[in-house]
């Protein structure tokens, strides 16, 4: 059951396997365990940015293009729930509004990026990317009576999943049963279903495909064709989940703006996720987002700690401002390109395999 | 260059005359004209040409080497912008130190002070440019997705570098004295400092021209961007070629940083990632590796965007990316598409 | 072919990967110095990877490669080349947008072009005089090929590498080749020429090697090829009408 679930792409480690059944757990434990406000934020924030990232590593890692227009898609996704239930109001049909009018725009806008750009090479995909990402995101903040601009679009969501819903009075665990605690569920439980729905992709015929074409570049550009439609499919395939993670996104936080879903940083944390967890295996998103997420509230705690000591130092003490932490996941990022290019997951699953070698 | 004297060239009969294309370079009077009954008013106009050409300069400035490095080794530096914030920053230290000359209404002290400005970006940038061949690019060499990633990488560090040494706040980049304000003919009103930057750009844009056609080096380099092998099966080395061209091509966006800095009286550490999408787009509608093609890309983003960013201000990047697409139509390649092997 | 010289060039055991195919399987060679050798072989026997593995464009994964008995196999391209071997490949290699007279000068590594050289090249390649000024991009195909050849003459190279000259040129170029490639010859260049087209091959080789699947099948002289047509048939017969 558990094999079929994972399309038989099983973590292939047993450290990999707790590592990934911790992350689970603590999921969808977390409004029990670890109750308030701020860790629901984070577990929902782990959840959707899992798919994001997941949705990336389609991409990079699987068909070997690179984005750098992911956060666009995320960002559609996010709008379309955030422009529908201002203009319609909170209601499920607005949701339902907002996410296909995204999913359309995102179809439309991948179709027409890949078609126009990845006949020619994957290095002019990523150039004319950012161009067109960086064209949206000013598009989206002059376009303010539609988006808010800077400032970002507040709205209400259906009631069911709206802080002011309650399913009783009484707190069960520590936990107020209210919309708050429906709507996490709701965005961790469709969360791992759109993970489970890549991992059945990427290991279908399909996504053998994918993988053909990235690792066999020479001999699969005598099929051309063939090459342009599976790498537009990908990124399609891509842009559709991200734009689904945005809804997510928007829905829980009832809240969209620039800053949140479609700013370039938006762009260099989820490369900075898919490469450190690992590209091209898919649980290398749940890992790496976990920790980047993690990371982001606690690293800087750390830093501040190791600020204290080196402070006297001019530059290198500066480098050590929590501010700076961008600096050392940077480095970690290029590190990983350099020596582990499968990043945590493969290097976890190399260990494992070097393990069963030694025993056998 | 020597060359035999002793042969003349012979008459040429079979031969077509040489078709110089002409049509992208007239795309640049074509998109002047064409704006004047768009703006309307012809003072506007004229002001914003020169802004527009000034913009268009210095972006070619910055993009040129990113075309060479690529053309000729197939390296697509996504860090590029990274020099030209580092430039800027340098850029802005230097003038700072340099107040007294500043602030004299003397045209040659204020005209020294922004040569050692652009000198020091220049100096600066170019070396760091070197080092971030040697770790960043040369251990990537030949695997694009790689390449991509590091670079981009690398731009991520570099930027917390630059945070780290100047500091996170926005800083106002004052103008020197004497080029502050404008010249007025009549009606038309023109910023001292964007004619020096048109006046400057023009002048690189002319020795790297005579560099590129007129000297071994230069032939070198060009015919390396068309057909790298072949240069080498000819026993010359292209990987000091490169590493040349890499750094005088940051040398060149550490200038044009100090200068961008000049023109937008202000710089910020996003200076480098914001000209990055601009830079993408002229290299890209110039043809990837073709310096011409760069140089005419960059004048027709410039203008474009100041038109535009007067007549219909919301769709600003927007018109670029049309620019973009509408060139690619017409030429998939690029105004020039490099002829490879 | 008299053994006792040292070969100018000698392969021995070449393999070669490109990627993650394996393109030469062991390829023994040896080309004596002066004269003409032949590299026949239907297409995709490997001649090109030969050539290209000797100019240190490809690596060797095994064997050496000898030049004048010094190993070469790790040179890199402009190293190979600086040991005066020239080379021209089977797409010509011409900067098209340089003019001919700067892709001569760019061939002329130790100085200027020298007048009464170009002149000699000139005696078998006028055309290269009367376009001298264009762009190379402009000329014939026909034309780019004599530039090409005429850019390996410019100065004097110990050995040549030239990959299929022949290839899609009219009959009366071809015979300008063969004059030209007699010319060099007779200056005392070894050259190593890659051929499909026998009749040509048979004009010009003192000795001759044939390729198949990555490896030299044969090796001997011209006239003993030429005189055994069973031999020929058996090497080159059917692989050489069907591929072209
Ligand atoms: N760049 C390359 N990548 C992969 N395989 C190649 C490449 N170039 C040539 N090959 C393969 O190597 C074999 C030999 O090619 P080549 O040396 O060009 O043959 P020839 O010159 O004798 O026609 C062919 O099967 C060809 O498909
Ligand atoms: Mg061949």
């Amino acid at each position: 059951m558990l094999n079929n679930m994972l399309s038989r792409d099983l973590p292939r480690s047993k450290l990999l396997a707790a590592i990934l059944l911790i992350i689970i757990v603590g999921l969808l434990a977390t409004p029990f365990v670890f109750p308030g406000a701020r860790s629901l934020n984070v577990g929902a924030k782990i959840a959707v940015f899992i798919v994001l990232a997941a949705s990336y590593d389609l991409m990079l890692g699987y068909t070997g293009i690179v984005s750098f227009a992911h956060t666009m898609f995320f960002g559609i996704g996010a709008y379309g729930i955030g422009i529908a239930s201002t203009q319609m109001g909170p209601t499920w049909t607005a949701v339902a509004a907002g996410t296909l009018a995204a999913l359309i725009l995102s179809t439309v806008l991948a179709l027409g990026i890949s078609l126009f750009s990845l006949r020619v090479r994957a290095i002019f995909f990523a150039m004319i990317t950012l161009a067109v990402a960086a064209a949206f995101m000013t598009m989206a903040s002059q376009f303010s009576d539609w988006t808010g601009g800077e400032d970002g679009l507040n709205f209400k969501v259906p009631e069911l999943i709206s802080p002011a819903f309650s399913l009783s009075d009484e707190k069960f665990l520590g936990a107020n049963l209210d919309g708050k605690l429906i709507a996490y569920y709701m965005v961790v439980l469709i969360s791992g279903g759109l993970f489970l729905l890549m991992l059945r992709i990427v290991n279908s015929p399909f996504g053998r495909v994918l993988m053909a074409i990235r690792d066999n570049d020479f001999r699969s550009e005598a099929i051309g064709y063939r090459n342009v439609t599976y790498r537009s499919l990908s990124s399609v395939l891509a842009a559709v989940f991200a734009t689904l993670a945005g809804v997510l996104y928007a829905l829980w936080l009832r809240y969209n703006g620039p800053g949140t879903t479609l700013s370039f940083d938006i762009m260099i944390d989820v490369l900075l996720i898919v490469v450190i967890g690992g590209m091209g295996t898919l649980y290398g998103a749940v890992v790496g987002s976990t920790l980047f997420n993690i990371a982001q509230g606690y690293l800087q705690d750390l830093l501040k700690l190791a600020q204290g000591n080196i402070d006297s130092l001019p530059v290198i003490g500066a480098l050590f401002h929590p501010d700076r932490w961008l600096f050392w996941l940077g480095l970690l990022f290029v590190l990983s390109v350099y020596f582990f290019p499968f990043g945590i997951v493969g290097k976890l699953r190399a260990g494992a395999l070097a393990k069963t070698r030694r025993s056998a | 260059m020597s060359m035999s004297a002793a042969i003349a060239p012979a008459k040429v009969e079979d031969l077509p005359a040489a078709p110089r294309d002409w049509l992208p370079i007239l795309l640049v009077p074509i998109l002047i004209l064409l704006a004047l009954p768009l703006v309307g008013s012809f003072p506007t106009w004229a002001t914003l040409t020169i802004a527009g050409l000034a913009m268009g300069l210095i972006i070619f400035l910055v993009a040129s080497g990113l075309t060479l490095v690529f053309g000729l080794m197939d390296v697509m530096n996504f860090g590029h912008g990274i020099f030209v914030a580092l430039g800027a920053f340098v850029g802005v230290t230097t003038i700072s130190m340099l107040g007294g000359w500043t602030a004299s209404s003397s045209f040659a002290l204020n005209l020294a002070a922004i040569g050692c400005a652009g000198l020091a970006a220049a100096v600066v940038a170019g070396t760091v440019g070197i080092a971030f061949e040697r770790v960043m690019v040369r251990p990537v060499y030949g695997l694009h997705l790689k390449q991509i990633l590091v670079t981009m990488g690398g731009m991520i560090v570099a930027e917390q570098v630059i945070l780290a040494l100047w500091g996170p706040e926005a800083r106002p980049m004052m103008r020197p004295a004497s080029l502050q304000g404008s010249f007025i003919f009549g009606d038309v009103a023109i910023e001292k400092f964007r004619l020096l930057a048109v006046c400057l750009g023009l002048a690189i844009f002319a020795a790297m021209f005579l560099l590129l056609n007129r000297t071994k080096l230069g032939l070198l380099i060009r015919a390396g961007v068309q057909d790298r092998e072949m240069v080498e099966a000819l026993g010359y080395r292209v990987r000091f070629l490169f590493i040349g061209v890499f750094a005088a091509g940051s040398a060149l966006a550490g200038l044009g940083g100090t200068m961008f800095g000049l023109y937008q009286e202000l710089v910020t550490t996003a200076i480098g990632a914001q000209m990055m999408v601009l830079i993408f787009i002229v290299i890209i509608i110039g043809g990837l590796g073709s310096v011409g093609g760069c140089f005419v890309g960059a004048l027709l983003v410039g203008l474009a965007s100041n038109y535009i960013g007067f007549v219909a201000p919301k769709v600003n990047l927007f018109s670029s990316i049309l620019l973009m697409v509408l060139i690619l139509l017409w030429r998939p390649q690029g105004l020039f598409p490099v002829a490879k092997r | 072919m008299n053994s006792s010289v040292q070969p100018l060039l000698a392969l021995d055991g070449v393999h070669t990967h490109i990627g993650p195919y394996h393109i030469l399987h062991g390829v023994d060679l040896a080309v004596a110095k002066g004269g003409i050798t032949m590299l026949l072989g239907r297409n995709g026997a490997g001649k090109t990877t030969t050539l290209r593995t000797v100019m240190g464009l490809w690596h060797a994964s095994a064997g050496t490669i000898r030049f004048d008995g010094n190993d070469i196999s790790e040179f890199a391209t402009p190293d190979v080349a600086r040991l005066d071997i020239a080379y021209v490949p089977e797409n010509m290699g011409i900067f098209s947008d340089l003019t001919v007279r700067e892709n001569l000068f760019l061939a002329a590594r130790k100085g200027p072009l020298d007048a009464a050289r170009l002149d000699w090249i000139f005696g078998f390649m006028p055309a290269l005089k009367t376009f001298w000024l264009q762009r190379a991009g402009l000329l014939s195909g026909g034309q780019k090929q004599m530039l090409s050849i005429a850019r390996a003459m410019v100065e004097p190279r110990r050995l040549l590498l030239v990959d299929e000259p022949s290839k899609g040129l009219a009959p009366a170029i071809i015979q300008n080749l063969i004059v030209a490639f007699g010319a060099l010859r007779d200056e005392g260049v070894t050259i190593l020429l890659v051929e499909q087209n026998f009749n040509f091959a048979s004009k010009l080789g003192d000795t001759v090697a044939v390729m198949d699947n990555g490896r030299v099948v044969h090796a001997g002289t011209m006239a003993a090829l030429v005189a055994d047509p069973e031999l020929q048939a058996r090497l080159l017969g059917l692989s050489l009408d069907s591929h072209q």
